[in-house]
């Protein structure tokens, strides 16, 4: 099944106000570190970077590694500059990749 | 000590022995409460805010699947039921029920997986599968705020004698029931945790232990290895009659799911 997201940001805000950005996604995050019960290693599944784009221009990266919980949550903080769209892209291991956006309207 | 001494002592221990174990008292109604109060504040930020709530990942996915076609029927569950934002409202509340097929209480999964093999002519999904909890999960939730409201029904009456004697039933090499921690012991400590009263009113629950969601019957288990006993296999009748009980012992309170739990 296809990775889920869950993104929270607000759908108004006012010229210059701090907003807060709350993202989620779904992603078993498998270390690398863990056996099976025949003692065979279970391959490294993680992702492994995530970027925000507010139209078009990078605000935010990160890059993630085996110690991130499953289902990846990240939330960081922008100044709310112009009305348009913050696009959220997520990049893993097995060519895993996922992209999210979300409105916002500045007045 | 002479072998008179010995009888008499053994006399006078007997009626001792013979009294009944004292069954474990019931919480009363009203204080009565969801293991929610004993999380921290990030935790229940974590459940409150559906966009923070790795439950509601898995709801996604239940809503997806509530719609797509399975089986030899080539229906989806939406085919018959509509839409389960009103048909399915209240229904997670009254589970287990008692299905006259089976001759027994179903709990909520295996309901799904009797509809899946008899209407949809699917293969039933696997306990604690993704796709089984990920649909459990979008049900209940359309249950969320609502009452837990066990079934009145005649049938259902031993199965949830059964329930409560299991939940008073001493287990395991700790020699311990249910009810010495949730019903007698319940706000105390055990090993850093809270000892919560055992509500069944979130699940499927996201544990942040597990990682993952997990139903009522793999907390269960859970509780059972603990006390170092042998657990049911999934599935198993034992585990519809004690939820059945759970449930009719935290009639009343309000559905959580998808719940959070540390």
């Amino acid at each position: 099944m296809a990775a889920r997201t869950l993104i929270n940001v607000p759908q108004k805000a006012k010229r210059g106000e701090v907003i807060q950005i709350k993202t989620l996604i779904s992603h078993i995050m498998e270390t690398g570190f863990r056996h099976d019960n025949m003692g065979r290693s279970i391959p490294r599944d993680i992702i492994t970077s995530f970027t925000c784009t507010y139209n078009g221009e990078k605000i935010f990266e990160a890059a993630l590694y085996q110690a991130i919980a499953t289902n990846p949550f990240v939330t960081f903080h922008t100044v709310a500059v112009e009305s348009g769209t913050f696009t959220f892209q997520w990049t893993g291991d097995n060519g895993f990749t996922q992209e999210a956006s979300a409105k916002i309207t500045v007045g | 000590m002479s072998a008179r001494w010995r009888l008499a002592m053994l006399v006078a221990a007997l009626p001792l022995a013979a009294l009944p174990l004292p069954l474990s008292a019931e919480i009363p109604l009203d204080e009565r409460r969801s293991a929610y109060e004993d999380m921290s504040r990030d935790n229940k930020a974590m459940q409150d805010d559906d966009t923070s709530n790795p439950g509601m990942l898995a709801v996604l996915d239940g809503e997806a699947l509530w719609s797509a076609k399975a089986g030899a029927s080539g229906k989806s569950c939406a085919d018959c039921h509509g839409d389960a934002k009103t048909t399915m409202k209240g229904v997670a509340a009254r589970y287990p029920a008692f299905d006259a097929g089976a001759g027994r209480p179903v709990n909520l999964d295996q309901r799904i997986n009797l509809s899946r093999e008899h209407d949809q002519k699917a293969q039933a999904f696997a306990y604690e599968s993704k796709d089984l909890l990920a649909l459990s999960a979008y049900i209940a939730m359309q249950s969320r705020g609502e009452p837990i409201a066990p079934q009145d029904d005649a049938r259902l009456k031993p199965f949830l004698d059964k329930g409560r004697a299991a939940f008073n039933q001493r287990l395991g090499q700790l020699n311990l029931s249910c009810g010495q921690c949730h019903d007698d012991n319940w706000g105390k400590s055990l090993a850093g945790n809270t000892v919560p009263q055992a509500h069944p009113t979130g699940y499927p629950i996201y544990r942040l232990e597990w990682q993952s969601l997990g139903s009522l019957q793999r907390r269960l288990r859970n509780c059972m290895i603990g006390m170092r006993a042998e657990a049911y296999a999934y599935g198993a009748p034992e585990y519809a009659e004690m939820e059945l009980y759970l449930m009719w012992r935290a009639r009343g309170m309000k559905m959580e799911t998808p719940a959070v739990r540390p």
